[in-house]
């Protein structure tokens, strides 16, 4: 008997010392949400499809033109000794041999020479016409929905609020390095506020990444260069545009990495849930008058009740 | 560790596998090129929008040309009806033009050049993504429409060409009449002050300062006036357009 009266007595206060105090907040509103989702797929179907429209010409310049042997980065292949195809990377005087994945890659049919191999392109066979209706379509998709997002969050003060970094925030960015490198993360309330290098980061990619690839895009299609050619020509010329075009969708690939290596190391379902759910869990802080794990809205918590996407 | 990482990694190998078969079996579909191929539309609109069709295409200096004018495409049109022209030299070379106007013609390269006379250093930039500057002289699509006079149910302008792309698969494009009459529209018979090669689409081209490359008919045959291009070809208004690339080739 006196051992059921101990197990009863203790039982509340073991989970209590072993999880710390949980509380869910509202914290990404739904049209975000929505449009995160969208520009995942957006972003993702013009990379692949990208690539697709990169091996047609597997070659980068500077300038104007496309002068013979004046590519500063090439795809191709060559024999070996052996007379076996060799896939080959060209970045300025360096070469590389990337058999298999870049310049000669392995098909259903054996090797093949191609730039970018089929697992990374959209659709996956060599077919440049069908490449660009997928870019094309989703270049809408992404533009449009950028437009949105910029558009929406400016109204609600997203952008200003949570985006535009403060004094403090710039006063900080010294430490905030310092804690990125270390991995660490803010777990209470601070985990709510977007730290200097995310803020830098988030705006870097959405008016950096987003606007530059959108006008270099658009500085390759001859109908427009009629009347951008002031932008073209100050880039350094139709390949410069598609060059950079080119290195700012792997800027991009370099953003999705960091993001999701983030996500990883800062509770992985717990930032999926809040970016699927819009609800995301905080460690409470011990004066916290809430109940713990109980889901409260948005609207009945003053303090927190701004969506903080 | 490694069970979680290999697991990850064959997730995310698995996902990108289903994600590019996906979007191989909606290539495959008729309806997903369509859904696709709606951009099209809207960027020939908005692209006119923002760029208007007065607007004109960037003019180059001499110093910018390039070295070798790159020939993409065909090279040397196997035909028998070129073979013969291109063994004397094109002097019997003559233009035909005709469909919807008022005064079919036959013009020779020198009819041409009486008509009107226009030389342009300009951009190719090619579908495939490269781009060339060339100095291009010729006659004014405009001078040559105006010549043979439009007739007003004429819409498009096709372009025969001589050479073959398969068996009985000869090239042709076409482009509308607001693109006719640009002022960089030109049927050119000299590429950097020598006769337009053989490989560049001798002894006439179109040269159009605003589109793609694949729009440039080389070898030009026969120029029809239509009201409608669906009974030429696939009905896509030119060889590629056939094979599924975009007849607005702006971008």
């Amino acid at each position: 008997m006196s051992t059921e009266s101990l197990e009863g007595g203790a039982a509340p206060s073991v989970p209590l010392a072993v999880a710390p105090l949980r509380r869910v907040v509202y914290r990404h509103s739904l049209p975000i949400r929505i449009m995160h989702w969208i520009n995942v797929v957006a972003l993702t179907l013009m990379f692949l499809s990208g690539l697709q429209i990169f091996n047609a010409h597997p070659r980068l310049y500077w300038g104007n033109r496309s002068d013979e042997g004046a590519a500063i980065f090439a795809l191709g292949a060559r024999q070996d000794t052996a007379g076996k195809m060799q896939g080959v990377t060209r970045i300025g005087k360096h070469e590389f041999t990337t058999t298999g994945v870049l310049g000669v890659s392995n098909e259903a049919n054996g090797p093949q020479m191609r730039g970018f191999p089929s697992w990374l392109t959209v659709p996956g066979p060599q077919w440049l016409a069908m490449g660009r209706r997928w870019h094309f379509f989703f270049a809408w998709v992404f533009v449009l929905n950028g437009l949105c997002f910029v558009g929406y969050a400016m109204a609600t003060r997203h952008l200003q609020r949570d985006l535009l970094p403060t004094g403090a925030d710039w006063r900080g960015i010294g430490q905030s390095m310092v804690d990125h490198l270390r991995f660490k993360h803010p777990h209470g309330e601070e985990a709510l506020r977007y730290n200097i290098l995310q803020r830098l980061a988030y705006l870097t990619v959405i008016f950096v990444f987003g606007v530059g690839i959108v006008l270099m895009g658009l500085a390759m299609s001859p109908r427009m260069d009629a009347v951008l050619s002031p932008m073209v020509e100050a880039v350094g010329g139709r390949q410069s545009a598609r060059t950079i075009h080119f290195i700012i969708a792997w800027g991009f690939v370099a953003f999705v990495l960091i993001h999701l290596f983030e996500v990883l190391i800062t509770g992985v379902f717990n930032q999926l849930r809040g970016m699927i759910t819009g609800y995301y869990a905080i460690d409470a802080s011990p004066g916290d008058p809430q109940p713990r794990a109980e889901e409260t809205s948005a609207e009945s918590r003053p303090s927190e009740d701004r969506p903080h996407d | 560790m490694t069970d979680r990482r290999s697991f990850l990694r064959m997730t995310m190998a698995g996902a990108a596998g289903m994600l590019i078969a996906g979007c191989d079996r909606i290539s495959q579909t008729l309806w997903g090129p369509d859904v696709l191929g709606k951009a099209e539309g809207l960027n020939r609109r908005v692209q006119a929008l923002l760029s208007p069709s007065s607007s004109m295409a960037k003019e180059y200096a001499e110093s910018d040309i390039s070295p070798v004018f790159h020939p993409n495409g065909t090279t040397m049109p196997a035909t028998p009806a070129y073979q013969a022209l291109m063994a004397d030299n094109f002097r019997g070379y003559r233009l035909q033009v005709d469909g919807l106007v008022s005064r079919p013609a036959k013009l020779s390269i020198d009819d041409l050049k009486r008509l009107d006379m226009r030389t342009q250093i300009t951009r190719h930039d090619c579908v495939e993504g490269w781009s060339a500057i060339g100095k291009w002289q010729g006659t004014r699509l405009a001078a040559v429409l105006d010549h043979v006079g439009v007739a007003p149910q004429a819409r498009f302008v096709v372009f025969h060409c001589f050479d073959e792309m398969e068996e009985d698969t000869p090239y042709y494009e076409s482009i509308d009449l607001v693109e006719a009459r640009h002022p960089q529209t030109l049927l050119a018979f000299a590429l950097n002050d020598q006769s337009l090669p053989v490989p560049n689409g001798a002894p006439l081209r179109l040269r159009i300062g605003r589109q793609l490359g694949y729009k440039q008919a080389k070898y030009l045959a026969r120029i029809e006036l239509v009201s409608s291009f669906d009974d030429i070809g696939d009905g896509k208004g030119g060889y590629w357009e056939d094979q599924g690339y975009e007849w607005y080739a702006g971008i």
